[in-house]
């Protein structure tokens, strides 16, 4: 109770830190740009004719929360690597499923289940061929797995009476394969009832590079999400890229104009059958599921299935603020939309 | 006619068959159980035993306070939050919803949405304890006439919808405003009434069994506004449930019926003397059928209000004519009983006054507070009133020395039903 009052009644400091984290979030794409914060003054008592906003133009708070979507946005988990006795790479991780409340809106409080304590978990990121160790630890109440998208044997797919199948609250177990094929997937849990458990948020990005890996740019993930907060599976109440609603209305995307930005873009939405994403001011080339090096695609808007994933790349020729949203106009207005601030 | 006036008096000599032969001539109090007891025991003082009593009964609350308090266990699981929406008030690119936490627990209102869209709102910053009340200022830029869902999402993520029928500014409550609800219950309530009353030389002509058949449909027309008005008056309390809700409604008929009950003692009492004279009898149940009618009136006017200033009500020439004709019946009831009298234009003034006027008076609490609650009370009044009414009437319908309606009465009570469900048709607001 109280934090929350603090954070409401701390609304404009909460703001002044988001910018300092942008500037330093921005560290990964370059130099920090010292332009000052975008005014968002028309926005951040949304809701008129400038469109939706969270009310007393306040952001959540991302420490309590433990992640930040500024961070996690780039964020490549890659593993501990080592060589093994035939040349090939072992790449390994530890995933722990935590039960964690996590602040989605602005004094609105989410019992979610995560992974690495963050929504979305990690993203693992490894090149084709590599060996993969995943060590799940479950310390939630619940009982949990880790299902991953790709090519693998059926005693590591990760559901219920499969192979090692439930890992009770308390356990541990090592899901061991190869990293194939390359391109984009996605990890998530898979004990049921399934829509809950991806609905509190078990789920994750897994992306394997092809072994001559891609042009360089400027990388980041956007895992768009929602979240039922009645908990009646009917719709959601807020929907987000990358776990905070419209955070980055608030905290723009920074690019660099003329730069490659490739965006691994993935559907895990719960309860609504389609998600989309659209690009203002610019189309961007597509490469469904990532399994292939030719894009299908030149495009604004593409559309994807829960669990359907595609890679977006774009060169933002000219500089200024570009919105991006799913082209579902009731989810952008619930959250899931956001701007590509291109600088110099 | 000396039918109708003995079954109007006979209603007191009923009534005076009090005290009770049943009951026990002592008054009752501690002294006669004094009395009762004291011829084997020792006799206390009756102060002494209430002492005692009392003291026992304090003792045993206290030690049940101590000790019974930790046998229910905390309650587990997540906070009951309710919110009722008590008042809305749309202007340009605001809405503003006056809420009340009518739940056990604390309700922080975090984020609001309004058909399905985020938006910025003030107010509200605090956890609303129970059975307070604030008001939530949403920046939303609404269309004339569009319905909007405004969504409450509170801090533990549920939510809390309010619907809105169609987007209308609310009209704000100055001299203007206010002017305008008067001239609705004028139209309403005091015009239709006394058209009503006109019909009173008509009713004259007629003799005999005529009257107790108008009189009957007069009972018809009562009838039908109580249970039309134990509708709505449920159907609005539903609102207000954190005050009782459709109890409201029962506690209003219950208190306004015992009042009239004692009003209708009172004017007894003064007109003891001239027990046989049928003027001041008639005219008695004449201004108790127009209180009836009035405290009903003011219901209806209360919902008049509150529709228009929450944009509802269509002020359309038909539905004001529709409520004249339905209303026009009542102005017939109020007369009924005065057919063979001789009563002065400014008492029939008067009784159209009290019939009428509390429309207004209602149409300017609706307008203004358009509170549940209040609504609640007041269409419990008005049905307490008119259950009143009719229980007055009833007797005087009886064939004489029978305890039967005659069929011609029968079908005149019907007829009131008819008259009343057929005209209200034009006014459904």
């Amino acid at each position: 109770m109280t934090s929350r009052r603090r954070f409401l009644t701390g609304a404009g400091v909460a703001l002044t830190g988001a910018a300092g984290v942008a500037l330093t979030g921005n560290a990964f794409a370059g130099p920090p740009v010292p332009d000052p914060v975008p005014d968002m003054s028309g926005m951040t008592h949304g809701g008129g004719v400038n469109g939706p906003m969270f009310a007393h133009g306040a952001t959540v708070d991302h420490e309590a929360n433990g992640f930040n979507p500024t961070d996690t946005l780039r964020d490549f988990d890659m593993g501990q690597t080592s060589t093994m006795p035939d040349g090939r790479t072992l790449r390994e991780w530890s995933i722990t499923a935590v039960d964690k409340e996590i602040e989605v809106a602005p004094g609105v409080v989410f019992p979610a289940w995560t992974l690495n304590g963050r929504i979305p978990g990690p993203t693992l990121r490894c090149t084709e061929g590599d060996r993969l160790r995943v060590r799940f630890t479950n310390a939630s109440e619940h009982p949990h797995t880790l299902h991953f998208h790709g090519i693998h044997p059926a005693d590591m797919d990760g559901v219920p009476m499969v192979g090692r199948g439930v890992i009770s609250p308390g356990e541990e177990f090592v899901y061991e394969f190869d990293a194939e094929p390359f391109g984009l997937h996605l990890f998530h849990c898979h004990v049921g009832p399934l829509a809950e458990h991806i609905a509190r948020g078990m789920y994750g990005t897994f992306i394997v590079d092809p072994a001559q890996g891609r042009p360089p740019a400027d990388e980041m993930v956007m895992v768009m999400h929602g979240y039922n907060t009645t908990f009646d599976a009917e719709g959601n109440q807020l929907y987000a890229v990358n776990g905070i609603p419209f955070h980055y209305m608030n905290e723009p995307v920074r690019v660099r104009r003329g730069e490659l930005v490739r965006v691994y873009l993935v559907n895990i939405l719960e309860y609504d059958p389609i998600n989309s994403f659209h690009l203002h001011g610019n189309f961007f080339q597509y490469y469904p599921t990532g399994t292939s090096l030719t894009p299908t695609e030149l495009t604004d808007v593409i559309v994807q299935a829960q669990g359907q994933r595609g890679i977006c790349e774009v060169t933002f020729p000219t500089e200024g603020m570009f919105m991006f949203h799913a082209h579902k106009s009731e989810f952008a207005d619930l959250g899931w939309m956001g701007f590509f601030e291109v600088t110099p | 006619m000396t039918e109708r006036t003995e079954s109007t008096t006979a209603q007191p000599e009923r009534g005076e068959a009090d005290p009770r032969p049943g009951e026990p001539v002592g008054t009752g109090d501690g002294r006669g159980v004094g009395n009762a007891a004291g011829n084997r025991a020792v006799r206390l003082p009756v102060w002494v035993l209430g002492v005692a009593v009392t003291a026992v009964i304090g003792l045993v609350l206290g030690v049940l306070a101590v000790f019974g308090a930790g046998t229910l266990p905390e309650r587990a699981g997540p906070p009951i939050e309710e919110l009722a929406v008590e008042r809305t008030v749309l202007s340009p690119g605001v809405i503003e919803l006056t809420v009340r936490n009518i739940g056990p627990d604390p309700v922080q209102v975090s984020q609001v949405f309004v058909n399905d869209a985020f938006v910025g709102f003030t107010g509200g910053g605090e956890p609303l304890e129970r059975l307070r009340s604030t008001t939530l200022v949403l920046d939303y830029p609404w269309s004339d006439g569009s319905p909007y869902v405004v969504s409450m999402l509170t801090s533990t993520g549920l939510v809390i919808e309010h619907e809105i029928a169609a987007g209308v500014t609310t009209p704000p409550a100055d001299a203007d405003f206010f002017g305008r609800m008067v001239l609705i219950g004028t139209y309403i309530g005091i015009i239709p009434v006394l058209l009503g009353m006109l019909f009173l030389p008509v009713l004259r002509q007629a003799r005999g069994r005529s009257v107790k058949i108008l009189l009957a449909l007069s009972v018809g027309v009562l009838v039908y506004l109580a249970i039309d008005a134990t509708f709505e008056g449920f159907e609005l309390a539903a609102g207000g449930a954190v005050f009782g809700g459709g109890l409201l409604v029962i506690l209003g008929a219950a208190f306004a019926y015992l009042v009239l009950m004692g009003v209708d003692r009172w004017l007894r009492s003064r007109t003891a003397a001239a027990r046989r004279d049928d003027a001041a009898g008639g005219m008695r149940l004449a201004l108790l059928i127009a209180i009836g009618i009035g405290l009903h009136n003011m219901a209806e006017g209360l919902v008049i209000g509150s529709a228009y200033a929450v944009g509802e009500l269509a002020l359309g020439a038909a539905l004001i004519i529709g409520f004249v004709i339905n209303n026009v019946t009542e102005g017939v009831a109020i007369v009924a009983p005065l057919t063979d009298r001789r009563p002065t234009w400014l008492a029939l003034l008067g009784l159209g006054l009290v019939a009428g006027a509390p429309a207004i008076l209602g149409a300017v609490i609706g307008g203004a507070v358009n509170n549940p609650a209040l609504a609640a009370v007041l269409f419990g009044l008005g049905i307490g009133a008119i259950a009143q009414v009719v229980v007055q009437i009833l007797p005087s319908l009886r064939e004489h020395g029978s305890r039967a309606f005659d069929a011609r009465v029968l079908g005149g009570l019907a007829l009131g039903v008819l008259l009343m469900y057929g005209t209200s048709l034009f006014s459904a607001a």
